[in-house]
């Protein structure tokens, strides 16, 4: 099956499950939505292309939007933008892509090389680098594996266009490129570091659109039918509920470019008695249990509406939401050493030793 | 101080006098389909027993849910020329680009988009292209279009650009109405734009209905000044709510609220409204209602409205009622109570047969319900009232007792005792608690915007001063302002401290 079109009630689903994938964080899918819905009607059309059928020196462009939600709420995205920072890409470094992949599946950006492939008449790879979102370019896949951070295209929509051409590190291309983005005005349209066919079918995460589309296609489902969304989502992923409960506080702070803070459940059903509180840098990063640590990053940690299954956002929640926390298990990448080293609890900043809700 | 609130119902039309503070009198005459002969017959009313002659009446605030059916029901809409300034942004997504088809086709004029717009932090996007506003305007004036909405990124920031855009607008479209969406709110350029657009659609029948308002109140011989209430509980005096109809969409919820408010002594308390066929649960916070931070659509458009945050169940007086299982809900006779009820000879079971058949309600005929046991009657009064307790839980902003205000037709279905509640206050009057809460309003001024490279106490004191500012440019007495919401957020990702501030501050209406 090396080809499958995408249709538009897939998107829809994508939006639905990306933003499930994007444990708290990673922005709305919204408007990329509707800019599919547009070139659909346009009459372009994406595929979805299995990274198994990649050469090894075939060239894949990765992509992502960078930059402050809220100012993509007034900039809002131009499906054109993310589509020149590829082509800027392909100008710069000479190599022609296959296909297009999502740097992150989790939020908006799992919309991003959907954009870009329906200008670009290629094929989308159903694979990421994080198989959800994280705050920092360092806590990707690729950046586990060591691989070359550079260069970087950096596109903004009046024609400003970047290219970052060689840094040593991937902490060094995270501050270049968002000093680019800042100048900007806090958003650009971003084509990372080119990947080879070998290169995405060693370290990409791999599934994770047809995951992300699964997930969002059971939550419409069972929100048409009046089920139960959550067990629908539990009937698509070998998730586990952690807990059901009602949002007691939210405390938020901006540190350092991220939204810091937390949330304290009371618990509900079965759970009743016993007190849920989640830490967050922008997504979910550590559930505690009455004091104990009970499911932590690289795990996924989704806060769902238990009514609509939908996610909720570490920007958006608030007290009195009726929530059902799940777990869904961690791209496998982060689990040795080295990941864990990039994304365990303790680059978060949290003294605990990473065991999985999994294990 | 004396003043008439009215607010006109989709079936009722309810008019109150205030005077020093006090409800003199409470009518309720039917809607009209013209809305002027309600109002007509609800002052008259209300005057038949000679309390408004011969005294000087000091405003009469109107709540209407007219503008809001206009554009659920798609009609009287204006055609609406959309000018938006933020080229080459958002290029890809222009105006109505996420409405529901049908009306879209009805309101959509023609969309201009040309260069111009700001950035998060001030500085300029893109210089405005006057020219090619002034060309859009010569295209707007061949197709006869009059009714026009213009959006630009970052306006709530810097309205600057909105601003010259619709001087040159009007410069060749002198008779045009004009919306400048940076006139309607918050950060979300779709959302905001939406509000604009939608404004704008609303011109014409918002000229004629405050026109018809004006015209009730003349010919009652009542001489005093229209105010229209505003979905966040305050008025705004008719030439500037004509100008800005989409403000008023919400404002019967609102109103019952604030009534509530009033008419119990509570600024801070959880509402209760129960009606016929559902009960809205919000909270007041310093005597107003909370605000939606969130989208909210109307009539499927997608908006950023100040909007009383509110959980509509489907439970009130009209709610029918099965036994075996016990079930309350959501289905209800509505306005059909008098002739569907049992106790008024009708077959349907409802809420109001069950509070009647306990001595709750005196109403229709006792002997028709005499069937229904006090067991069976108790564990509906238990459903309605277990229905009512998860929508109040889900709409407090913090744990712990708080006191409930029960207002509306169905209030009897909420029991004196709630977890979770302190207290349940039923107060006289609560069935007209709308038109009192009309009679009653204030005018505010907000501020909502990003302050960079500030200290917090700074940047809200900044904010503080542009809300009092705006509150007495639309009619407040400066003297009396205060601030009844204050709210910051730090920003993700912006570099600078960047804090975006909310600040509300309201004050009574300025004598003229």
């Amino acid at each position: 099956m090396p080809l499958r079109d995408i249709t538009l009630d897939d998107i829809e689903s994508l939006a639905v499950g990306a933003w499930v994938l994007g444990t708290g964080g990673g922005g709305s899918p919204y408007l990329g939505l509707l800019n599919m819905r547009a070139l659909y009607k346009e009459g372009l059309r994406v595929q979805l292309m299995s990274s198994d059928e990649l050469a090894d020196d075939d060239w894949i462009a990765a992509v992502s939007n960078m930059g402050a939600p809220l100012v993509g709420q007034e900039r809002l995205t131009d499906s054109r933008t993310i589509a020149r920072a590829v082509a800027l890409m392909e100008e710069h470094t000479g190599a022609k892509f296959r296909g297009i992949m999502s740097l992150e599946i989790g939020g908006g950006n799992s919309i991003q090389p959907l954009m870009a492939a329906a200008h670009l008449k290629r094929p989308v790879i159903d694979s990421d680098m994080m198989g959800r979102a994280y705050p920092e370019a360092q806590m990707t896949s690729v950046a586990v594996g060591d691989l070359k951070p550079c260069p970087l295209t950096s596109v903004d929509v009046r024609g400003l266009e970047s290219v970052v051409d060689s840094v040593p590190t991937w902490k060094w291309m995270e501050r270049v490129s968002r000093k680019i983005c800042v100048e900007y005005g806090s958003i650009a349209s971003t084509c990372k570091a080119p990947r080879t066919g070998a290169e995405v079918k060693k370290w990409g995460i791999h599934g994770t659109t047809t995951k992300a589309i699964a997930i969002g296609h059971a939550v419409r489902e069972a929100q048409r039918r009046h089920e139960d969304p959550i067990a629908a989502i539990l009937g698509v992923e070998p998730g586990k509920v952690l807990y059901r409960g009602k949002v007691a506080d939210v405390e938020r702070r901006a540190t350092e470019g991220f939204l810091r803070g937390r949330t304290r459940l009371d618990g509900m059903d079965d759970h009743k008695g016993a007190t849920l509180e989640i830490n967050f840098q922008n997504e979910w990063i550590v559930a505690w249990l009455d004091g104990k640590p009970i499911a932590m990053s690289p795990d996924l940690i989704c806060v769902l509406d238990s009514v609509s299954g939908e996610a909720v956002g570490t920007e958006t929640i608030r007290y009195g939401q009726r929530v059902t926390v799940i777990a869904l298990p961690p791209p496998k990448v982060f689990l040795s050493e080295k990941g864990l080293a990039h994304v365990g609890p303790r680059a978060f900043g949290y003294d605990i030793d990473f065991k999985s809700v999994f294990a | 101080m004396r003043r008439i609130g009215i607010d006109v119902g989709g079936t009722n039309t309810d008019a109150v006098l205030i005077e020093e503070g006090k409800v003199v009198r409470a009518v309720k005459a039917p809607t009209s389909e013209d809305v002027t002969t309600g109002i007509l017959d609800s002052l008259k009313s209300l005057g038949s027993t000679g309390v408004l002659s011969g005294k000087r009446i000091d405003g009469v605030m109107i709540g209407t849910t007219h503008f809001i059916n206009a554009v659920v029901q798609r009609r009287h809409l204006s055609k609406v020329a959309a000018l938006r300034l933020g080229m080459p942004a958002s290029a890809s997504l222009p105006p109505f680009c996420d409405w529901p088809e049908d009306l879209a086709e009805l309101v959509r004029g023609g969309v201009w988009m040309v260069e111009g717009g700001h950035e998060y932090d001030g500085r300029p996007f893109m210089p405005l292209d006057e020219a090619a506003v002034i060309r859009a305007a010569g295209e707007m004036k061949a197709k006869g279009l009059k009714s026009v909405a213009i959006s630009s990124i970052f306006s709530p920031l810097d309205p600057s650009h909105e601003r010259r855009a619709a001087e040159l607008v009007a410069a060749v479209l002198p008779d045009a109405v004009i919306t400048c969406s940076s006139d309607l709110g918050r950060i979300g350029l779709l959302e905001r734009e939406n509000a604009g657009l939608l404004n704008a659609a609303l011109a014409d029948l918002s000229r004629d209905t405050i026109a018809a308002f004006e015209k009730a109140i003349a010919d009652s011989g009542i001489n005093a000044p229209l105010f229209i209430t505003q979905n966040d509980g305050t008025v705004a005096e008719a030439h500037q709510a004509r100008r800005l109809p989409v403000y008023s969409f919400a404002s019967g919820a609102t109103n019952s609220m604030r009534g509530a408010a009033y008419l119990s002594g509570l600024s801070d308390a959880m509402v209760v409204d129960v009606g016929g066929t559902t009960t809205d649960v919000g909270q007041l916070k310093h005597g107003f209602p909370r605000e939606a931070n969130s989208v909210v659509k109307v009539g499927g458009v997608r908006t950023l409205f100040r909007m009383p945050d509110l959980l509509s169940i489907g439970l009130g007086g009209g709610s029918h009622v099965s036994l075996d299982p016990i079930k309350v809900g959501p289905v209800s006779v509505g306005y059909r109570l008098l002739r569907d009820g049992i106790a008024f000879g009708g077959k349907q079971l409802t809420t109001t047969d069950i509070a009647v058949a306990s001595g709750v309600l005196t109403l229709g005929d006792k002997g028709k319900v005499a069937h229904l046991d006090t067991a069976a009657c108790q564990k509906v009064f238990a459903e309605a009232a277990r229905l009512a307790e998860e929508a109040i839980d889900r709409m407090k902003t913090e744990a712990g007792d708080v006191p409930l205000i029960a207002v509306g037709g169905g209030a009897f279905l909420i029991p004196d005792k709630l977890p979770g509640v302190s207290q349940v206050i039923h107060v006289e009057h609560g069935d007209c608690a709308n038109a009192v809460g009309a009679a009653i309003a204030q005018v505010s001024g907000e501020c909502d915007q990003i302050f960079k490279d500030m200290a917090r106490t700074d940047a809200i004191a900044s904010a503080q001063g542009i809300a009092n500012d705006r509150a007495v440019a639309a009619g407040a007495d400066r003297k009396t302002l205060s601030t009844i919401e204050s709210e910051d957020m730090p920003l993700a990702y912006l570099p600078g401290n960047s804090v975006r501030v909310r600040v509300r501050v309201v004050g009574d209406v300025a004598a003229s």
